[in-house]
């Protein structure tokens, strides 16, 4: 088969590319250790009530190892974050976060514009982020993915305070 | 002859085609409109915030399936027609195929606009990606699955003919059209049989009560499965067009026919095993299977890139035979004032800029930053909304005289359409990008949040510009959309031509099929290939989610919309 000069470059090229590309994700997830949405277990989404973190949803901060981190138990459902919408999360800055999304009924998501948090919510997964927040301000909760009539309505909000208050408010408890 | 005198019953089946692709192109391009002005809160009179969503399913399911589909059958039967030069075995399944689809869609139609009708007993605001557990009324389900199963007879008709040929013509090289149409069906045989068991063994049961819950995770990855082949499905008629037509508009001919076999060869190896990457943030779903995923996506670049350079290429020696001069300025002898070669060009550079955010888009970590913002319908409007509606239409302007031997009416409004529709895309397109990169996000009736008291900041640009750019956009892609349909409404109803002008042969590649390896037309073997790939890349994972939870759970009851 014949093939112009110029096409074998622009094909050696177009395949450097492809496989640079592939090489950088690769080298962010090994080297750079970006974490991504994997497989974090399953429930019962018509039996959430009862589970023993999503029946209750919230805030908790946790000590490991001498390290103090936060983890965040949110239901979504049509149209709400629980926590989030009617009260803000509350969680610490420069700390390890991390969220445990589920919902109760349909698909939605979780996504803080602004930061690098943006994920799926499937009923009956468990989704899980972890993020550390750099700075002390709000950041808007958003469901990104369709879920009924009221889907536009469905946002809510996480306030990031700083870390001495957190766990401070936490101790005096 | 002109094709219409030559095969009337088969020009006839492509105008039929045409007219349902038209029908919905025009319907969804409607609510597109409504759909920019209502968003960027620009004008909000049409319909609520809560019956938005029944115009943006019918716009995706409009738009997305029927056009796109219609357009492709009635382009394939001319092309399978012309290039075997011969008639389709059995015109009674050519019949049976266009009103399986015809129905179909109607059902489906019939379903969504129940949302805005209220005489109507039924409702679908599931989004044209239907996931469950939101639930359609049985009617949509009912109609998809006829839908795609008229696909099905058409692929049917179309290899029926070709066998047929086959015969006759023992040892001879498949015509390239052929080779194209046949190339694309098997990857829409492959591909859409995900869809077709996602609807016909779980959504249609559980939405008609047979069965109590279905798995949500496991469902949407059906749908995936077939969910990224399908916009190849959407592609490779405007990729047939660029091979086969362009050259010739541009006064040349094609570069190479066998890379052209080469990057549709590629297509049907590498459109299915990627739909992970449209679930690269779903929970569930090891990162191992969207790393596979990914990689294949990647090297479904290669096709992509290959037609870049056969495209230009092509055009390049169109220009230079005439006349065409220098490393840049032959750019000033192409047929600038001609319509199917305006629109083409504009098509396929805005897929260039589409192409560019489709690798951010299949980056596995650089996602998080676009996934399901307003970047990625900024993205696909460039793809499918231009790529191929473009192109679409400005194959019309030199196909639908040669299959109705009527002259093209209105010929300055038809050169003009390409032209607006390339500045509203602009326009609409790149402020959808860079709201996008603001987490703007997508699918929703206010992406405002009064309440909620959340910002957007605009990486460059202010978020009130980038709306106003939307709805500006929005307004000049619908007049556009106007002139294309009014052009070839006038067309239509205007009396035959004594003669058409235009010319339908296509001239011979610079490059022929036979300094091609045969194993190139091999398709029984390309096919075994593709299917091991996709064993690869969904067995393991399906095996995976039933194994483990079962066919139906972690399940969910429906929940009506």
């Amino acid at each position: 088969m014949e093939i112009h000069r110029f096409e074998t470059l622009w094909t050696a090229a177009s395949l450097v590319l492809i496989v640079a590309f592939i090489g950088t994700v690769t080298y962010g997830a090994v080297v750079a250790g970006v974490a991504m949405v994997g497989d974090s277990g399953t429930v019962d989404a018509n039996a959430l009530d009862s589970h023993p973190e999503f029946g209750d949803p919230g805030v908790r901060s946790v000590t490991e190892d001498g390290e103090r981190r936060a983890d965040v138990y949110v239901v979504a459902k049509q149209f709400l974050f629980d926590p989030g919408t009617s009260s803000p999360i509350r969680v610490p800055a420069d700390t390890e976060v991390t969220f445990h999304v589920t919902s109760s009924d349909v698909t939605h998501g979780f996504a803080l514009p602004g930061t690098n948090v943006n994920t799926m919510v499937i009923p009956g997964q468990v989704t899980e982020v972890t993020v550390e927040f750099e700075e002390t301000r709000e950041y808007g909760i958003v469901c990104h993915e369709y879920c009924g009539a009221g889907h536009h309505d469905m946002a809510g909000t996480v306030q990031v305070v700083p870390r001495s208050q957190f766990f401070g408010e936490e101790d005096e408890q | 002859m002109t094709f219409v005198d030559e095969y009337p019953r088969q020009a006839r089946i492509v105008r039929w085609n045409f007219a349902v692709a038209f029908g919905a192109l025009a319907i969804g391009g409607f609510f597109g409109l409504v759909q920019a002005l209502h968003r960027t809160g620009a004008f909000r009179g049409f319909v609520s915030s809560a019956d938005y969503y029944s115009v943006l399913t019918a716009h995706g399911v409009l738009l997305a399936l029927v056009f796109t589909t219609f357009f492709l059958a009635g382009l394939f039967t001319w092309g399978v027609t012309r290039s075997l030069d011969r008639r389709p075995v059995d015109y009674r399944l050519t019949v049976g195929w266009f009103a399986t689809m015809s129905l179909g869609a109607v059902m489906a139609a019939v379903a969504i606009f129940g949302g805005l009708v209220p005489q109507i007993p039924a409702e679908a605001d599931v989004l044209y990606t239907f996931y469950a557990p939101m639930a359609a009324h049985p009617l949509f389900y009912a109609g998809l699955a006829l839908f795609v199963v008229g696909s099905w007879l058409a692929g049917l008709d179309w290899f029926r003919t070709y066998r047929a040929w086959r015969r006759d013509n023992p040892g001879e090289r498949i015509p390239l059209q052929t080779f194209m149409v046949l190339t694309t069906m098997v990857m829409w045989y492959l591909s859409s049989v995900g869809v077709a068991v996602e609807v016909l063994f779980f959504l249609l049961p559980w939405s008609l009560g047979l069965i109590p819950r279905v798995d949500p995770l496991l469902t949407r990855t059906l749908f995936w499965y077939f969910g990224h082949a399908v916009v190849y499905f959407w592609l490779l008629p405007a990729y047939l067009a660029w091979y086969t037509v362009l050259p010739k508009l541009s006064g040349g001919r094609l570069f190479s026919d066998p890379l052209a076999r080469v990057v549709f060869l590629l297509f049907l190896l590498l459109s299915t095993p990627v739909g992970f990457h449209h679930q690269y943030l779903d929970p569930g779903v090891p990162e191992g299977y969207k790393f596979l995923a990914m990689s294949n996506t990647m090297f479904l670049l290669l096709p992509s890139l290959l037609t870049a350079f056969t495209v230009v290429a092509s055009i390049e020696h169109g220009a230079r035979q005439r006349g065409g001069e220098g490393r840049l300025a032959w750019l000033k002898s192409l047929p600038w004032d001609s319509p199917p070669f305006v629109g083409m060009v504009l098509a396929g550079l805005m897929f260039a800029a589409g192409g560019f955010s489709g690798m951010i888009n299949a980056g596995m970590n650089i996602n998080y930053l676009i996934h399901n913002t307003i970047w990625v319908p900024g993205h696909f409007h460039l793809t499918v909304g231009t790529a191929t509606a473009l192109t679409a239409m400005a194959t019309t302007y030199w196909l639908f005289p040669q299959v109705s031997g009527k002259r093209l009416r209105h010929k300055t409004l038809a050169l003009i359409q390409p032209y607006l529709w390339f500045l509203g895309m602009t326009l609409m397109s790149n402020a959808m990008h860079r709201a996008g990169l603001a987490g703007v996000p997508r699918r929703t009736a206010e992406p405002q949040y009064p309440d909620a008291g959340i910002t957007f900041e605009g990486v460059v640009g202010t978020i009130g510009e980038m709306r106003t750019q939307i709805a500006i956009g929005g307004v000049l892609l619908f007049v556009s959309l106007c002139l294309f349909l009014y052009v070839v409404l006038t067309t239509w109803l205007a009396d035959r031509s004594p003669t058409i002008d235009v010319n339908g042969t296509i001239p011979e590649p610079l490059s022929g099929a036979e300094g091609g390896p045969r194993v190139l037309d091999n398709l029984r073997l390309w096919t075994a290939i593709a299917v091991a790939l996709v064993l690869v890349a969904y067995g393991i994972p399906l095996a995976d989610m039933v194994l483990t939870e079962g066919l139906f759970g972690p399940g969910s009851a429906p929940i009506p919309v």
